[in-house]
């Protein structure tokens, strides 16, 4: 095998990469899976813990009824079945941080199967399959002593409820995963199953990946990367590692079945295990716990608390406030943007200027900081008034930029700002002629050139008008007035 | 007669009565206790503080005139896996040596809500697996009667406490037979409730869909007292069953015309000893002379009970014991290099040598490759095992037989073979399998003088059957209660 991967010659072979994805999402309810702590993030280290959240002897798990709700709810806006019958069982292996040394989840009979998702890649419309949805506990984490001293556990963690939606193999690319993933969390956060805060770990993803020559039907051997938290990482490490099995292959190696570790900051995965040392799990069906039955009655209820979802809601976007179908599904993506969206929206009476501002400056700060949409510091009232304020003259395009950089940073009323800086476009056709006249007289020059035919020199007058005026000068007032200034020379 | 002679029912009576205190009946079970329990290892902890506080605020209760619960003052003993808020709680095992629980278990409330007098933790087979008590970490407990004997187990300590009178009634645990062949091999009366009649919060469990919370009490009066305490739904426990728990006491009639009991041909075949057949067949005999129409029922799977239950139960057991690793409470290894360094030598060190042999065991049906094969085939016989049964109660009310096939062995006789050791539990696995109520009691004794248990094996919930029948038994003949386990 070679090993300088700059000597490759060009590959004769097209490969495709198969991803299917696991993905982890905290649910949003206010207690734990089989107690009632509370799943509160944060907290000091074991506070949020009861006897039965360390695993003590003689603790019995009773279900929380609104996890089956939560899952229920994410199996129906995924287009899964509901199984009228379910049953838990004790995943068994032996880390610090899991207090029984056995996980409950669901092996066999999981609540949800057989769901889908529709997504959309470069114009094309694909459907991506979900195995299954199935509940389960989270397990505490462990904490380093930073002086190096020892290890901690903290158990707050320890019982969160937590659903883990399996996928088909059937993305083909980076895209398709991102576009999946997204419109995952978008759905998850619409139906408020789960408030999907990547950055706390209440979301996050394992990555199956395989490659294979095009047009082979037979999967390559597929390797696991696990726990990625955010979009960017996903789909960096589907990058890195489909380029990383095709190099492999086209090196004349060979596939390992492993998990690997994505490490974000060197952009890079690196083995784990390899699957001979690989748990023993031992499922066996949780004694302490009677299978769920779900009847259709319970289904029907669950059903009727599903709100509008992503689909549906951009479609209602482009119809009812008529922004192009781009703005759309991206304002859509996240619940609390296209809150934001409508909450300003509906109460403008340019809305395509709305949208221009959210995808424009606002996603642009969003991204900028790093803050979720849920932390924007204004509110959507304030952005319908900093348009119509443009729309009614009150103040210039340019001028609004500084004050959607005031409001961003105090989240003031932009009236008030425009009131207080003085940042009012100036109307008054007296003012505006007396800083003409004075301009005038001080560029002889270019009105000559004006003179002699260079129109070029009008933008340039205008431009030192608006100087003078810290660009609040009524630019159509200005243009105007200039002409019949320069016209009376 | 002493103080501690009297069954639970009479000694209330007393206290009603104010012929005798809580407190002097309770100095004298401490006093007993002193006296006895070095020689018979009953108790790993006796709570003599706890109880005599206890039992002064009960009496001061009862001195204010205010209406006191049935075995209000009445002492008894807990087996040692039933959490007891800040009392220690070992499972006689190294593991749990230093165990304090936060918190009671339902039953724990319960009694202490009913002003019962908890005397102490009382001994047992570590994790609750053996049938002789030779497998505490603290010491094997003796049998009252013969203490070159074992008492049974795992609640051996539970039915010696009862039999030596060191306390009025005590609360086991059954998962295989382990409240009914000690009761049994004691002289005492010890009931396996239905599963699912008594919580098992609180209980540290082995085999989570066996185990169950009994009565060991002196007479069946007792047995229905202390069940109309402890039975009931509890939302803690999910396994737990709602419905309408009877007054258990309802029950105690002498009669059982028209009774239908059932003898399964299989539990009279080989391996059953000769004495004790022939005593449970006096008892047959006398049940039919109160009345009763005994039939021949068949059990055909009984055969296969022995191996599905100790599939099942060590499979749960594996599961349910992965927990004790060093981490969060109990023993931990003193040195150890890496993290699982720690969890070798915490469980090579902290536990015995059958807890360890059934962790192996478990674990190997759980493996993958095996589960079919064994796990999987044993629920299938366990469902068979429950046909078996409900075949029979189309026919019959309660099923009769022996509790064991013998009589109290020797300590230390079974020890080298653990199978022989099983295949003691023949008569009485079944019972949990399938999730039905039995209860044990005394009907006699072999030519050693030790005592033989017949046992009495009733439909779901149908514990009131049980208790008519055991009580119409113990009327007539006298065999249980203060008569024969005064020593």
């Amino acid at each position: 095998m070679k090993s300088i991967p700059g000597e490759m010659e060009e590959s004769t072979v097209e490969y495709e990469v198969v991803v299917g994805l696991e993905i982890h999402a905290e649910l949003a309810t206010k207690s734990k899976i089989y107690c009632g702590c509370t799943t509160e993030f944060g907290g000091e280290p074991n506070t949020h813990c009861c006897p039965g959240c360390i695993g003590m002897p003689g603790t019995l798990p009773v279900l929380n009824k609104a996890v089956v709700d939560y899952a229920i709810k994410a199996g129906l806006a995924t287009n899964c079945e509901i199984s009228s019958f379910s049953r838990q069982d004790r995943k068994h292996y032996f880390y610090p941080d899991l207090a029984k040394a056995y996980q409950i989840s669901q092996c066999d009979y999981p609540l949800c199967r057989n769901g889908y998702l529709d997504i959309e890649v470069d114009g094309e419309k694909k459907r991506i399959g979900i195995t299954r949805i199935h509940i389960e506990e989270d397990a505490g984490k462990l904490i380093h002593d930073e002086s190096g001293n020892g290890t901690y556990v903290d158990y707050n963690r320890s019982g969160v409820p937590l659903i883990e939606i399996v996928t088909e193999p059937d993305m083909r690319s980076s895209a398709e995963v991102k576009a999946f993933f997204e419109k995952l969390k978008a759905i998850l956060e619409y139906t408020a199953v789960s408030d999907c805060k990547m950055q706390e770990g209440s979301l996050r993803a394992d990555i199956n990946l395989s490659v294979r020559p095009k047009g082979q039907k037979e999967f390559g051997v597929r390797t696991e990367m696990k726990n990625l938290n955010s979009i960017r990482a996903i789909v960096r490490a589907v990058e890195f590692e489909a380029k990383r099995q095709i190099l492999e292959l086209e090196y004349g190696g060979v596939i390992e079945r492993e998990t690997r570790r994505w490490d974000d900051v060197k952009g890079e995965s690196y083995s784990m295990r390899t699957k001979e040392d690989a748990t023993d799990y031992r499922y066996m069906p949780d004694p302490d716990l009677y299978p769920i039955y779900v009847d259709q009655a319970w289904i029907e209820q669950i059903r009727a608390t599903i709100p509008e979802l992503p689909d549906d809601r951009k479609k209602r976007f482009i119809s009812e406030f008529g922004i192009p179908e781009y703005d759309a599904s991206i304002i859509t993506a996240s619940k609390t943007l296209a809150d934001f969206f409508e909450a300003a929206a509906k109460d403008s009476k340019n809305a395509k200027a709305i949208s221009n501002w959210v995808m424009g400056d606002l996603m642009k700060k969003l991204n900028d900081t790093g803050l979720e949409p849920s932390d924007i510091p204004f509110t959507p009232g304030n952005l319908t008034k900093l348009v119509s304020l443009i729309d009614e003259n009150v103040i210039s395009g340019k001028i609004a930029k500084q004050v959607f950089d005031i409001m961003w940073d105090t989240g003031e009323d932009p009236a008030d700002i425009v009131e207080k800086k003085g940042l009012k476009v100036v109307t008054d056709t007296e003012a505006i002629r007396s800083v003409i006249i004075k301009v005038i007289t001080a560029n002889p020059k270019s009105v000559e050139d004006y003179k002699s035919g260079k129109t070029k020199a009008m933008g340039f007058l205008i431009g030192q008008v608006m100087r003078e005026t810290k660009g609040k000068a009524d630019p159509q007032a200005v243009n105007r007035l200039l002409k019949e200034e320069l016209d009376k020379i | 007669m002493k103080l501690t002679d009297l069954t639970a029912s009479m000694a209330a009576e007393k206290i009603k009565k104010r012929e005798i205190s809580v407190i002097e009946l309770t100095k004298a079970y401490l006093e007993r206790i002193d006296e006895l329990n070095g020689t018979i290892g009953a108790y790993i902890t006796v709570c003599a503080e706890q109880a005599l506080r206890q039992a002064e605020s009960v009496q001061k209760k009862l001195d204010s005139g205010e209406d006191i619960l049935p075995l209000a003052g009445i002492p008894a003993g807990l087996k040692d896996n039933i959490c007891t808020k800040d009392v220690k709680t070992t499972c006689a095992s190294k593991m749990l040596d230093n165990f304090l629980p936060p918190y009671d278990a339902t039953v724990t409330k319960k009694l202490s809500e009913s002003d019962v007098i908890v005397l102490g933790k009382l001994n047992m087979d570590e994790f609750a697996m053996g049938s002789s008590n030779e497998n505490s970490w603290y010491m094997p407990v003796k049998n009252p009667l013969d203490h070159e004997r074992v008492p049974g187990g795992s609640s051996g300590g539970a039915a010696a406490a009862v039999a030596s009178h060191m306390s009025c009634f005590a609360l086991g645990s059954d998962t295989g037979g382990s409240i009914r062949q000690p009761a049994s091999f004691c002289g005492v009366v010890g009931l396996k409730p239905t599963y699912g009649a008594v919580s098992r919060f609180g209980l540290i469990a082995f085999a989570s869909s066996l185990d169950q919370i009994g009565p060991i009490t002196k007479d069946v009066v007792d047995c229905a007292m202390v069940m109309n305490i402890i039975a009931g739904h509890d939302p803690l426990d999910s396994t737990s069953v709602d419905i309408n728990y009877p007054d258990y006491t309802t029950f105690l009639n002498n009669d059982v015309k028209g009774l239908r009991i059932g003898l399964p041909k299989e539990y009279f075949g080989s391996g059953l000893h000769e004495e004790v057949k022939e005593k449970i067949l006096d008892a047959v005999k006398a049940y039919e002379s109160y009345g009763a129409i005994i039939e021949e029922v068949s059990l055909p799977f009984t055969e296969y009970a022995i191996p599905a239950y100790y599939i099942i139960s060590s499979a749960e057991a594996s599961s349910n014991l992965a927990r004790y690793d060093g981490i969060k409470y109990g023993y931990r290894a003193k040195e150890y290099s890496d993290i699982i360094d720690l969890y070798k030598k915490t469980r090579s060190e902290g536990f015995g040598t059958e807890v360890k042999r059934r962790i192996m065991l478990g674990t190997y049906a759980l493996s993958s490759g095996y589960y079919d094969a064994y796990y999987k085939k044993a629920l299938k016989v366990r469902r068979l095992i429950f046909e078996d049964f409900q075949k029979a109660y189309q026919k019959v009310d309660v099923i009769l037989g022996p509790t064991s096939p013998a009589t109290a062995f020797k300590l230390g006789e079974k020890t080298a073979n653990p199978l022989e050791m099983y295949l003691g539990d023949i008569y009485t696995v079944s019972v949990n399998i399938a999730g039905l109520c039995a209860i044990s009691l005394s009907c006699g004794f072999d030519s050693k003088g030790l005592p033989i248990g017949m046992q009495l094996i009733g439909k779901p919930f149908d514990e009131g059957t049980l208790i008519r029948a055991a009580y119409t038994y113990e009327s007539n003949t006298g065999k249980s209660g203060v008569t024969n386990c005064g020593i």
